[in-house]
C-alpha cells in the first residue's frame, strides 16, 4: 500500500509539474488540479498510513488514525476547488479579451513600439 | 487574553461582507465605509502596540481550546508593527484610488481592499503554521481580484501568471507543512519549536527538508531571486494603488521567514546553518537584479517592481544574518521599504494618468509636472538610499549589521556597487518624464493633453467597470491623490527625523524575536488549562 501510494502522489506530482510549465493555460489549470491531488494524497499520509480504524479516541478502541490530516486535506480540497475555479474564470478572461490562451507575456509588455502598434491595430 | 487581538481579522471580514451583501452598486456608500473600516483597523493597531510593548507575548485562543489543539493568534511587537504598518498603508492609497478615480474602473475594489487587509492581518497574526496557509490563501484571493481590476488583456494575462505561479507555490507550502506535521506531529508554531529543539539529530534529515520547502515557499513570496519571475508583470500591469498595496504583500514572505526562522527553527541549532547558507546568496543576487532592473526597464511600473525586488535584497541580507543586530536592520528597513516603494508606485499611476502611458520615452510636459516631479525625486532618493531619507539610515544599519559577517567584502561590494546602478537608473528615468520635456521643440506625436477636471464639474460616483486605463479627466479628486502620496512621503521623513526611536524599538523586537522561549512559554504554559 506504501508503494501504491507513493507512486501514485509521484506521478501526479509528474504530471502536474509537467502540465503547469506549458504554455497555454487550459493545460495549466490541468496541472494545478493534478499537483491539488497529488497534495492531498500527501497530506493523508502524513498521520501515517491506518487502515479500517476510528479517527478518534473512543471507548474500546485500541488504534485510532490521526484526524488532523483529514481536516487538512478537507481544508485544501475546498481551497484548491475554488482557486481552480478562480484560475478558469482568470484564464476565460485573458482568452476573450487577448485572443488566445498563452501564458507567456507577450513582447508589446515589454516594448513600447510594440504596444503602441498593437493599439492602433485594435483600434 | 484580550478579544482585540482578533479585531484586525473579524473587522475587515465584516466590512468586506457588509459591502458586497448592502451596497454593492452604491460607490459612495462603499467608499465610506471601506475608508472608515480601515481607519478603524488603524486605530485598532495602535492599540496593539500598546498592548504589546509590554514585552509580553499576548496569545488568543481562538474558542478557548487550550494550545497546541486549538489555533492560537500570538500578538508580539513585530505583529503589532507589522498590522500597523499595513493599516496605514492601506488608509493612505485607498485615499489615492479614492482620489484617482481607480475605485470606480471595476466592480468589488473596496470588498476585496477589505479582504486582502483581512488576509494580510491574519497572516500577521497567526500562531498556528497551517492557520497561516489559510491567510495566505485569503490575501491571495483577494490579491487575484484587486491585481485584475479594471480588465485589459495585458492585466488579465500577467494575472493567469500571477495566479499559475502562486498556485504552484501554495502547493509547494502545503508539501512543506505536510513534511513537518509529519516529523513534529504539530502545527502550532511553538509547540513546533519545543518538539524541534529537543530532537535527536540524526532524526533530523526529514526537518531539515521540511523547513527548507518552507522558506522556498516563502521566498515566492518574497520575491526572493531565482523566484521572482511573477513580479515585474504582475505590479507593472496592476493598477497603481494596488501596486501599492503589494507593496506589502512581499513583506508577508520577508516577516513569515522572520517568524519561523527565529522561533522555530533557530540558527545553529538542528537545522544548522543551511537556511543562511541559502538565503544570503540569494539576497545579492536578488539585490543586484532588482537594481540592474531598474536601470534596463523601459517602462515605469517595471520600474518600480524592479525597486520592489531590490528592496526585498536589502531586506533579506539583513535578515539572513538572523542576530539581533541583523534583525533590527530589517525591521527598519521593512517600515522604509514599504512606505517608499508604495509611494513610487503611486507616483507612476499618477505619471501615467497623465501622460497616457507608463513607457520611458520623450513627451510633452504633463500637467503638475512639477509637483510630481519633485515628489519623484523624494521618493526616488528613499528608495536608492542616497542621504537624507530613511533608505540612507536603513541601508548603513545593514550595513552596520553585517560587518563582522564573513562574507562582509561581497555584502559590502554587492549593496554600494548596486546602489550607484539604480542611482543611475532612476536619474535617467526622473531626466526622461520631467527636464527633457521642456527642451522638446516639437511635439513628437499629435497628442491633446488630459482634459483636466474642472472646477465645478462633478464626477459621477458610479461604477465604470470594465476601463483599463486610468486618465486624470476620471479622476475624482487629484489633490486628494496627492495628499495621499504626500502622507506617505511624510511617513518617509518622519521615520528619518524619529530614526534614533525606531531603531531603539526595532532593537526590542528583534531581542524578543531572538528569545524563542518567550513565545513558548506564552503559548504552552502562560496559559490556563495547559500543561
Amino acid at each position: 500500500m506504501e508503494l501504491l501510494l507513493s507512486s501514485a502522489i509521484g506521478m501526479l506530482t509528474a504530471a502536474g509539474i509537467y502540465l503547469i510549465l506549458r504554455r497555454r493555460s487550459f493545460a495549466v489549470v490541468l496541472g494545478t488540479t493534478m499537483l491539488s491531488y497529488a497534495i492531498n494524497l500527501f497530506l493523508f499520509s502524513t498521520g501515517r498510513l491506518v487502515v479500517d480504524r476510528p479517527p478518534i479516541l473512543q471507548e474500546g478502541a485500541t488504534a485510532y488514525t490521526d484526524p488532523l490530516p483529514q481536516a487538512l486535506v478537507l481544508t485544501a480540497i475546498v481551497i484548491s476547488f475554488g482557486m481552480t475555479a478562480v484560475t478558469v474564470m482568470m484564464a476565460l478572461g485573458a482568452f476573450l479579451e487577448g485572443g488566445d490562451d498563452r501564458v507567456d507575456m507577450p513582447r508589446a509588455d515589454r516594448e513600447p513600439d510594440l504596444a503602441r502598434s498593437r493599439e492602433d491595430f485594435r483600434a | 487574553m484580550s478579544h482585540v487581538l482578533i479585531a484586525p481579522v473579524i473587522l475587515p471580514a465584516v466590512i468586506g461582507a457588509l459591502i458586497i451583501l448592502w451596497m454593492r452598486a452604491d460607490l459612495l456608500l462603499q467608499r465610506v465605509f471601506s475608508i472608515a473600516g480601515t481607519a478603524a483597523l488603524l486605530a485598532v493597531a495602535i492599540y496593539l502596540n500598546v498592548l504589546a510593548a509590554s514585552g509580553q507575548v499576548q496569545v488568543y485562543r481562538l474558542g478557548d481550546w487550550a494550545a497546541p489543539f486549538g489555533i492560537v493568534l500570538m500578538l508580539d511587537r513585530l505583529s503589532a508593527l507589522m498590522v500597523a504598518l499595513t493599516a496605514t498603508l492601506a488608509l493612505a492609497v485607498q485615499l489615492y484610488a479614492f482620489g484617482s478615480g481607480w475605485d470606480r474602473k471595476g466592480w468589488h475594489f473596496h470588498a476585496l481592499w477589505q479582504f486582502q487587509l483581512m488576509g494580510v492581518c491574519g497572516a500577521f497574526l497567526t500562531g498556528d503554521a497551517f492557520n497561516l496557509f489559510v491567510f495566505f490563501e485569503v490575501l491571495l484571493i483577494a490579491s487575484y481580484g484587486l491585481m485584475i481590476h479594471g480588465g485589459g488583456p495585458m492585466r488579465l494575462r500577467a494575472g493567469v501568471q500571477y495566479i499559475a505561479y502562486n498556485l504552484a507555490g501554495s502547493t509547494l507550502f502545503l508539501v512543506a507543512l505536510g513534511v513537518l506535521y509529519a516529523v513534529t506531529g504539530t502545527l502550532n508554531m511553538a509547540d513546533m519549536a519545543a518538539r524541534v529543539a529537543v530532537m535527536p539529530v540524526e532524526d533530523t534529515a526529514l526537518l531539515r527538508t521540511g523547513a527548507v520547502l518552507l522558506m522556498l515557499v516563502f521566498a515566492i513570496k518574497a520575491s526572493l531571486v531565482p523566484l521572482h519571475f511573477w513580479l515585474p508583470s504582475t505590479y507593472a500591469n496592476a493598477p497603481g494603488p494596488v501596486a501599492a498595496l503589494f507593496a506589502v504583500m512581499t513583506k508577508v514572505g520577508v516577516y513569515a521567514i522572520l517568524r519561523f526562522y527565529t522561533l522555530v527553527f533557530p540558527q545553529d541549532t538542528v537545522i544548522e546553518s543551511v537556511v543562511m547558507d541559502l538565503l544570503l546568496p540569494a539576497a545579492l543576487f536578488t539585490l543586484a537584479i532588482g537594481q540592474i532592473g531598474i536601470m534596463g526597464t523601459r517602462n515605469l511600473g517595471r520600474l518600480a517592481a524592479y525597486a520592489a525586488i531590490g528592496s526585498v535584497g536589502t531586506l533579506m541580507i539583513a535578515v539572513s544574518q538572523f542576530t539581533p543586530q541583523g534583525t533590527t536592520a530589517a525591521i527598519y528597513y521593512i517600515i522604509h521599504s514599504t512606505l517608499a516603494g508604495a509611494a513610487l508606485f503611486l507616483i507612476v499611476d499618477m505619471i501615467g494618468a497623465r501622460r497616457g502611458d507608463l513607457w520611458l520615452r520623450l513627451d510633452t510636459v504633463m500637467p503638475g509636472n512639477a509637483l510630481i516631479g519633485a515628489m519623484f525625486f523624494v521618493t526616488a532618493i528613499a528608495v536608492v538610499g542616497m542621504p537624507p531619507f530613511s533608505g540612507f539610515i536603513g541601508k548603513l544599519l545593514v550595513l552596520d549589521a553585517t560587518r563582522t559577517a564573513p562574507q562582509v567584502v561581497w555584502i559590502w561590494a554587492t549593496v554600494l556597487v548596486s546602489s550607484l546602478i539604480a542611482i543611475y537608473g532612476m536619474v535617467r528615468a526622473g531626466s526622461l518624464v520631467f527636464w527633457k520635456p521642456y527642451g522638446l521643440q516639437e511635439r513628437p506625436v499629435p497628442h491633446e493633453p488630459a482634459p483636466l477636471p474642472s472646477r465645478g464639474r462633478r464626477i459621477p460616483t458610479k461604477l465604470e467597470p470594465d476601463e483599463h486605463i486610468q486618465d486624470l479627466g476620471d479622476a475624482a479628486s487629484p489633490a486628494l491623490a496627492a495628499v495621499a502620496v504626500g502622507a506617505l512621503l511624510a511617513g518617509i521623513v518622519a521615520l528619518t527625523v524619529f530614526a534614533g526611536p525606531v531603531t531603539q524599538f526595532a532593537r526590542a523586537t528583534a531581542d524578543q524575536l531572538h528569545n524563542p522561549a518567550l513565545y513558548l512559554h506564552a503559548v504552552l504554559e502562560g496559559q490556563e488549562g495547559t500543561k
